[in-house]
């Protein structure tokens, strides 16, 4: 059986993973996507450990996390098309209004 | 029974407010004149009661200090505004009041349809109340707010015509030496008090209790220093060498201004001031003997300038040094009743000499005016021959030429003799007071020519103006004419009151004034050998002096009336010395070079090489370096959201590394 640190590993991994990928990446779809990645990660953290303590607070704790992201991606998206509603593009280096 | 005597200086300070604010719309010149001169004969009459009054109780008890209120009160610091009336106060009083009251009268006729009427007698009062501050204050710090008031007053009237540069600038010419005098003034104060507070423990700057502390004070040392402190206040106020510029400059005011300031008042404070504190310059014998000198010198310098001039004020200005500095020199020998007497004489004939060539200048401008030529109505080369056209202007300035020559009996003679006769026979300077009598009767020489010089040349001899003018030449309004004719005759008969013992009159003045000198009488008496009193030596020198005057008269007569080629001669014989004379021994260049070039250097340094450089650098090197930060740290502001997000993340692995490391 795999051992609490592989998990933990793994999950360090992955998010890494997404979160070079939400400062790289300029398609918000895929930036949507990185997220929705590290908030994996942390799931799968979570998981391991409830696993690994025997306790199942980490596994509530993902359900909470899970209906988190899908709300949040809601939302996300919704800007996105509010976005390109205005500006015909989805890229991020686009977004640089925000200095005044 | 003098506690009206507040009364005095309050008139003019009404008649200042009620001019000054008021005056721009009481247009009428005749009720703003009548105001001004009201004042002045409201205080005349108090300050004749005031007299009066004095003159009635007994010699030992005439000294009486009024007090209005307490005006400071600061630890061992107190100053009243309280009034001293003793003899000298009261002199001083019917000088300022009675001469002032003929000016006032004077100038409505002369200032008339000026437009700055009201203005001209606004300042006129001031000028008075701040005087009668400065005689009346019984302690040094009144005596200082006078001293002060009429300087600012002598520069506003000095710059009253005040669209002309010239007169700006003699306006502040005559402040920035005042100013430079009242720092000595201020200094001896301060020193004074320091002096007598840290030594005796007694911390006073009234003159009373000054004056009952006279025993007390050291010979020498801290004294000298404080008497030379207050004496370069006296010659910056005076106008004596070295701060004596200012005078002839300060002619660019109207006339009635330089006779009632530059003449019989506020050029008189500095005499005034020594006379006070008479008991502490007689403890400094080198101060004595610095006042004398600079006296004696002052008289012959400023006499041998006037002998060249050719603007009729400028005469009269040089004219008014020089019997400073006689009044100066009485004061250095410890005559200071002879010094006090002299300021008075002068005041009648110095102020009729000046109101009368104000008459002339009048006349002169009217006529020239007429006949549309641009000559100047002072330059005496226009003049002559006014003796036809202005008789009674020419009657009273003739009797105060005589007076100011010296010739006997007008009041000239009794005062200036007075002096001489001390200075020769007051042994308080060893050998050099024959030195003193020598400039003093040299000067005498020099004052009767340059006086009768200028009779002749504005009055005698043909006129010189051209005979269109001629025909609008006139005798001036009974508003001018008859103060002259008061001012000549008190300048004929002022004199008796001051006849010395060897006529064999009792010298009222001298007696009137004892008991404000009695410690410096006493002190000289007891220090030195009794001076000579031989009558055979008075009356000798009294000759002498006669002599020197008739000298100068026949000289004047001989150059300008008998042989009018004589003075181009003279001119042409010794081109040096006339001009080194007529450009006042070139003492403004000499000053230029001295102190206003490298005060105008300093200053220019100081802005462009210190404020521009350090103070302007420092303030746009902040602003720099600010501006500088900021433009390294605008571009954490890219605006693009993903620079946002790496700054998030950066933030999260900081907190997450300090708080693993903690």
């Amino acid at each position: 059986m795999p051992a609490l640190h592989d998990y933990l590993i793994v999950a360090a991994i992955l998010f890494a993973i997404g979160a070079v990928g939400v400062l790289t990446r300029r398609n918000a779809i895929v930036i949507f996507m990185c997220i929705e990645l590290m908030l994996n990660a942390v799931n799968l953290t979570f998981v391991a450990f409830s696993r690994y303590l025997g306790n199942i607070d980490g596994e509530i704790f993902v359900l909470f996390v899970m209906t988190v992201a899908a709300c949040e991606a809601a939302v996300g998206l919704a800007l996105m098309i509010a976005f390109y509603k205005n500006r015909e593009s989805i890229d991020v280096e686009e977004l640089n209004l925000m200095k005044w | 029974m003098f506690d009206n005597v507040w009364l005095i200086p309050l008139f003019p300070l009404l008649g200042f407010l009620i001019n000054g604010l008021l005056g721009k719309v009481i247009r009428n010149e005749r009720v703003i004149g009548g105001i001004g001169s009201l004042a002045l004969f409201a205080s005349f009459v108090l300050s004749c009661v005031t007299l009066g009054n004095l003159i009635l109780l007994p010699a030992g008890d005439r000294v009486h200090n009024v007090t209005l209120f307490t005006w400071i009160s600061a630890g061992t610091f107190r100053a009243d505004a309280a009034f001293l009336i003793d003899p000298l106060s009261c002199v001083m009083l019917m000088v300022v009041t009675g001469v002032g009251f003929l000016i006032h009268i004077y100038s409505i006729g002369y200032m008339k349809g000026e437009e700055g009427f009201y203005r001209f007698f606004a300042y006129m009062n001031l000028f008075s109340f701040a005087m009668l501050l400065l005689v009346m204050g019984n302690n040094l710090l009144l005596m200082f707010v006078g001293w002060e008031g009429v300087g600012l007053c002598s520069y506003l009237l000095i710059g009253y015509y005040f669209h002309k540069k010239s007169a700006c600038d003699a306006g502040k010419k005559a402040f920035v030496m005042n100013r430079v005098g009242d720092f000595g003034f201020l200094l001896g104060i301060f020193t004074l008090y320091w002096y007598l507070g840290q030594s005796h423990g007694i911390w006073t700057i009234q003159f009373t209790e000054l004056a009952g502390l006279a025993d007390i004070l050291p010979t020498g040392g801290v004294v000298t220093i404080i008497t030379l402190f207050f004496f370069l206040g006296a010659t910056g106020k005076s106008a004596q060498i070295p701060l004596l510029t200012w005078l002839p400059d300060a002619m660019e005011g109207p006339t009635p201004v330089s006779a009632l300031i530059h003449a019989a008042t506020m050029v008189t404070a500095g005499v005034y001031m020594i006379a006070r504190m008479n008991f502490l310059f007689v403890r400094a014998p080198e101060t004595m003997l610095t006042v004398a000198l600079v006296g004696g010198a002052t008289a012959l310098f400023a006499a041998t300038i006037g002998t060249a001039q050719n603007d009729i004020k400028r005469v009269l200005a040089y004219s008014t040094v020089s019997q400073l500095g006689y009044m100066f020199l009485a004061m250095g020998v410890g005559a200071f009743s002879a010094g006090i007497f002299h300021l008075v004489t002068h005041a009648f004939f110095k102020a009729c000499l000046f109101l009368g060539s104000g008459a002339v200048i009048h006349s002169m401008q009217h006529a020239l005016h007429h006949a549309h030529s641009p000559a100047d109505p002072q330059d005496m080369r226009n003049m002559g021959g006014l003796k036809a056209r202005m008789p009674r202007t020419y009657w009273t300035f003739f009797i105060a030429t005589v007076a100011i020559a010296g010739i006997p009996p007008f009041a000239g003679f009794f005062s200036k003799d007075e002096i001489l006769w001390q200075a020769f026979a007051n042994p308080l300077h060893g050998n050099l007071n024959y030195l003193l009598w020598g400039l003093g009767a040299l000067a005498a020489c020099l004052t009767a020519f340059y006086m009768f010089r200028l009779l002749f040349m504005t009055f005698h001899g043909d006129c010189r103006i051209t005979s269109e003018a001629m025909e609008h030449l006139q005798e001036s309004p009974k508003v001018i004419v008859y103060p002259l004719i008061v001012l000549a005759f008190m300048s004929a008969i002022g004199g008796f009151i001051g006849m010395p013992r060897v006529f064999g009159a009792a010298n009222l003045f001298a007696r009137f004034l004892d008991p404000v000198f009695s410690f410096s009488a006493e002190y000289m008496k007891g220090s030195q050998a009794v001076e000579a009193h031989s009558p055979i030596l008075e009356w000798g020198l009294m000759g002498a002096s006669v002599g020197m005057a008739a000298i100068g008269i026949a000289i004047a007569s001989t150059m300008y009336i008998r042989n009018k080629s004589l003075p181009g001669r003279f001119v042409a014989a010794f081109p040096l010395i006339y001009r080194a004379v007529f450009n006042k021994w070139y003492l403004d260049e000499i000053y230029d070079f001295l102190i206003v070039n490298p005060c105008k250097a300093t200053a220019r340094f100081l802005w462009k090489g210190f404020d521009v450089v350090v103070v302007d650098g420092l303030v746009d090197s902040t602003a720099t370096l600010i501006m500088g930060a900021s433009r390294l740290l605008k571009n954490t502001q890219t605006g693009y959201v993903y620079n946002y997000a790496l700054s998030m993340a950066i933030g999260v692995v900081v907190i997450f590394v300090l708080y693993i490391f903690r």
